[in-house]
């Protein structure tokens, strides 16, 4: 079980990484990553998002849409639930987090179409096998989201002090060092447990 | 049969939505953050101009500020006295409003140094080669405060910005665009003025322009009041202290404390 669980986490952070390799969520990637602080947050939201949407989402695929032969309904019904979980983050930050609730502004609830959050949804449906290792899975695919977009963040913060040319500023030199960085994670394509 | 293969999947759908929606309803109410009511009030009194004169990024910002407690009540120049004291009647508060305007503090007798066929803006001709008035100071002339001013207060006047004091809001547009900084915003009790903005010393100041401030200090030695200082080379009115008695006027060499009235 222990290593069952260990070669999901490898997989979802590192080798198959939503954002670097697979290329899902790049808005909230892209948009959230000038600071590593409002990063760290949206980081968070997201695998709190993409753990406990998992978590209904594997259930309600298991016991409803496939145990009667639905399993066309499953886009929709994700995103349905995906959309009222990131209702209820957005209205739970609001009241606790203010100030993180207003450094994410619009990228908040774009976690409803975030992409990555229903891929990994999806993922889970066609590959886990039990509740656990779908709410695993995900919470992994958020850490690596999470460590994806802190790396630029890091990054973006430095280079900010660095002089370069001005017509790379803002998003070219970011969409630059994005495409260096899932350059970097092609390295790890191939690593299996097991 | 077919009927229900369409109504089983809508059922699926509508049930897991409502079941949602129910959670969230009971989940707003948990979550209930409370707004300051007076903010929309007072975004309600401000004229939604977002000029910026009250030094925050638009009317909402400062609704927002006011109902913090972190602005004054006051400080909207579009709305005037009026809307001060709506304001301060939301917030349970007196207003002590000044009117302000805005006034050019140049003489415009600094001569060309060269005939400028650029872009017809101030920003432009001024960083050419130090604008093309041998005073680097003073007005350039292209009218940028004209073109912002949203009252249309300023108009070109043979050639130099000229202040409409019954249409200016003394909203601090003109001040903001004018990239020699000359347009100060005096509050309305100011009868005199020192309408030059050179730091430059006497010596050169003589030979750039017939009409500016050299420096000499002499309207500081009569003030009985401490009301006018040189500072940098330049005369400057506290207002708070200046009672408009003229002595500083009548003393300056080249007339360029004057009244504003």
């Amino acid at each position: 079980m222990i290593a069952e669980l260990f070669a999901i986490s490898l997989a979802a952070i590192l080798v198959e990484n939503f954002v670097l390799v697979q290329f899902m969520g790049i808005c909230p990637f892209l948009g959230v990553s000038k600071k590593v602080e409002t990063a760290l947050g949206m980081g968070i939201a997201v695998t709190f998002v993409m753990a406990i949407s998992n978590l209904l989402t594997f259930i309600v695929d298991k016991y409803v849409l496939k145990a009667y032969g639905f399993e066309y309904l499953q886009t929709i019904v994700f995103i349905l639930i995906i959309a009222a979980l990131v209702q209820f983050v957005e209205m739970f930050l609001q009241k606790s987090l203010p100030t993180l609730y207003a450094s994410l502004g619009i990228y908040l609830p774009l976690i409803t179409t975030n992409c990555a959050v229903l891929g990994v949804a999806i993922t889970a449906a066609e590959d886990s096998e039990s509740v656990i290792t779908a709410v695993w899975q995900g919470a992994m695919a958020g850490v690596g989201f999470l460590l994806a977009i802190l790396l630029l963040a890091g990054i973006r913060e430095r280079l900010d002090d660095e002089k370069y040319p001005k017509a790379l500023r803002g998003f070219p030199i970011a969409l630059i060092t994005a495409s260096l960085l899932a350059i970097a994670f092609l390295g790890f394509s191939g690593f299996t447990v097991g | 049969m077919n009927f229900m293969d369409i109504l089983t999947p809508a059922l699926i759908v509508g049930g897991i939505g409502l079941f949602f929606g129910a959670l969230l309803a009971v989940a707003g109410i948990i979550f209930k953050v409370k707004k300051d009511e007076r903010i929309p009030l007072i975004e309600e009194t401000l004229p939604g101009a977002n000029c910026g004169g009250c030094g925050y990024a638009g009317c909402s910002a400062y609704a927002e500020a006011v109902a913090a407690g972190e602005a004054h009540c006051d400080l909207c120049s579009v709305g005037g006295e009026a809307v001060a004291s709506y304001i301060a009647e939301i917030m349970g508060e007196k207003s002590e409003f000044v009117k302000k305007f805005a006034f050019v503090g140049c003489e415009h007798g600094a001569a060309d140094r060269y005939v400028y066929e650029g872009v017809q803006d101030c920003v432009y001709a001024a960083q050419l080669s130090g604008g093309p008035k041998s005073c680097t100071y003073g007005c350039i002339g292209l009218g940028n405060c004209v073109k912002v001013c949203p009252t249309a207060a300023l108009s070109m006047v043979d050639g130099n910005p000229h202040v409409e004091r019954d249409k200016c809001t003394g909203c601090g547009a003109c001040m903001r665009a004018c990239p020699r900084g000359l347009i100060r915003i005096v509050p309305e009790k100011a009868k005199l003025a020192v309408s030059c903005n050179s730091h430059d010393k006497g010596a050169v100041m003589r030979n750039t322009c017939p009409n500016g401030c050299i420096g000499c200090g002499k309207c500081e030695r009569v003030c009985t009041n401490g009301a006018i200082k040189v500072v940098d080379n330049l005369a400057q009115i506290d207002y708070d202290k200046c009672v408009a008695c003229g002595k500083c006027l009548e003393s300056c060499p080249k007339k360029i404390i004057k009244y504003i009235i």
